[in-house]
């Protein structure tokens, strides 16, 4: 793993790749390979774009690695897409509108599933950022679907987040029940060729003055078309805004501190749900279940005494 | 922790027929395998480079325009080029029994004809992917 880790470091893409599915499997080292890349990591940006299915996420991120890769950052990008809870399988299908980054050799795209981790995603995305920070890529773009509580975990681990709509479909209203607009700091109407793009933004615009805007930064509406290549430089100036707010009224110490803190709490989240999974915990609830049929005891009490033999059996 | 078998399921070349590699697409996802499908035109280079960026354990390729001989032996060597044949390649399509023969002593593990059982298609990658 020690070998697999420098190789990585020093940039050999093979290796970066097999690095991060060794961390993501928890495979033997990868703790000492995360302590290495922690040596290495720079804090570069991370930007998270989401929004329902069709929206045009991925052909956005596409758009904005490239107007990243013609400052010559190099660009990483982790592309979402939902796993089946049914065969755990998933089609990932983000890269299909990612073409022209293909085989330019300074950008890195990794596709994964949700994989059933909910509360574990943030974390694992987390630590593939954390791993092409290390590695040598200047941006890190997550691309993820907006369905609920996934992404405002994410919005922990991003620190700008892309909220992207697409005018008529009602996503606003859907989104603002799911939270998800809380999380954005720029929202993105895209397929702005579309009829409705001024009605959506009308919504928006209305939705965003019955929020709390006291304090915080005014939150942009871009009107975007990928495909049409329009917006593009005004959403692209918009994350670098983002990116200088950030700076100036939480210094660099600050951001830092979120992010491990977020990840911390990803972390312990993740492994807690995980735990609740193991056929263990099972075998542990079913005297409680009986005490509870017989009424020797309450719904309180026994989730109380099954935590503490699930904590105690965790820690060991 | 285990992780699910990764796939890339691709079409080389500028053959437009691409029915069977999502009904493959499919059947490898509700067998439990994450498949990163890449669509049409892609070239080799791009294929090889998806692969490795994606850690795949198997590459899954759909011609049926007869270039499968050039595009495979490429992917092949593209493969070998970067360190990376332990990655299982895969084929399907419109390829003649004597070609897929050929193709298999040039390396490519495997070659699954028009109306071959998807089942047949997951236990061969769940036997011989890398991982």
């Amino acid at each position: 793993m020690k070998n697999l880790t420098t190789r990585a470091l020093a940039g050999n893409t093979l290796s970066i790749a097999r690095l991060i599915s060794q961390v993501e499997r928890e495979a033997e080292g990868f703790t000492e390979a995360m302590h290495l890349i922690h040596q290495k990591v720079r804090g570069v940006p991370i930007i998270g774009v989401t929004g329902v299915g069709g929206s045009g996420k991925s052909t956005l991120i596409s758009r904005i690695a490239q107007t990243f890769r013609t400052e010559g950052k190099r660009v990483g990008i982790i592309a979402i897409d939902p796993t089946s809870p049914f065969s755990g399988g998933a089609v990932l299908g983000d890269r299909i509108r990612m073409t022209d980054l293909i085989n330019d050799e300074g950008v890195f795209i990794r596709s994964m599933g949700t994989r059933g981790m909910s509360g574990g995603l943030a974390s694992a995305i987390s630590d593939v950022a954390w791993i092409l920070d290390a590695c040598g890529f200047d941006v890190i773009l997550v691309e993820t679907v907006g369905i609920g509580q996934d992404e405002v975990d994410i919005a922990q681990i991003a620190e700008t987040t892309i909220v992207v709509l697409v005018p008529g479909l009602g996503d606003a209203v859907q989104m603002i029940k799911a939270g998800i607009m809380e999380i954005g700091d720029i929202l993105a109407v895209n397929k702005a060729d579309l009829p409705g793009v001024e009605q959506t933004v009308a919504e928006l615009e209305a939705m965003l003055d019955l929020g709390d805007q006291s304090n915080k930064r005014p939150i942009p509406i871009v009107k975007t078309s990928a495909l049409e290549g329009e917006g593009l430089d005004v959403l692209f100036e918009e994350i670098c805004k983002h990116r200088k707010f950030l700076e100036t009224t939480a210094p660099h110490t600050e951001l830092r501190r979120r992010r491990y803190e977020g990840a911390l709490m990803e972390h312990v989240r993740g492994r807690l749900i995980r735990l609740l999974s193991e056929e263990f915990v099972r075998e542990k609830a079913q005297p409680f279940v009986d005490a509870l049929l017989q009424g020797k005891t309450d719904l309180h009490t026994a989730s109380t005494k099954l935590l503490a033999e699930i904590v105690e059996k965790a820690l060991r | 922790m285990d992780r699910p078998i990764r796939v890339v399921v691709a079409k080389p070349g500028l053959d437009g027929h691409d029915r069977g590699a999502k009904v493959v697409a499919r059947a490898l996802r509700d067998a439990g395998m994450e498949v990163i499908y890449t669509g049409l035109h892609q070239t080799p280079e791009m294929i090889v480079d998806t692969a490795i960026q994606e850690d795949a354990d198997v590459i899954g390729l759909s011609a049926l325009s007869g270039a499968h001989m050039t595009l495979f032996q490429d992917i092949l060597d593209l493969l070998k080029e970067k360190e990376a044949s332990d990655i299982l390649v895969i084929g399907g399509g419109i390829i003649p029994d004597d070609d897929a023969r050929l193709l298999e002593k040039a390396g490519v593990a495997a070659i699954f004809g028009p109306g071959a059982p998807t089942e047949g298609i997951v236990d061969f990658i769940r036997k011989r992917a890398k991982r």
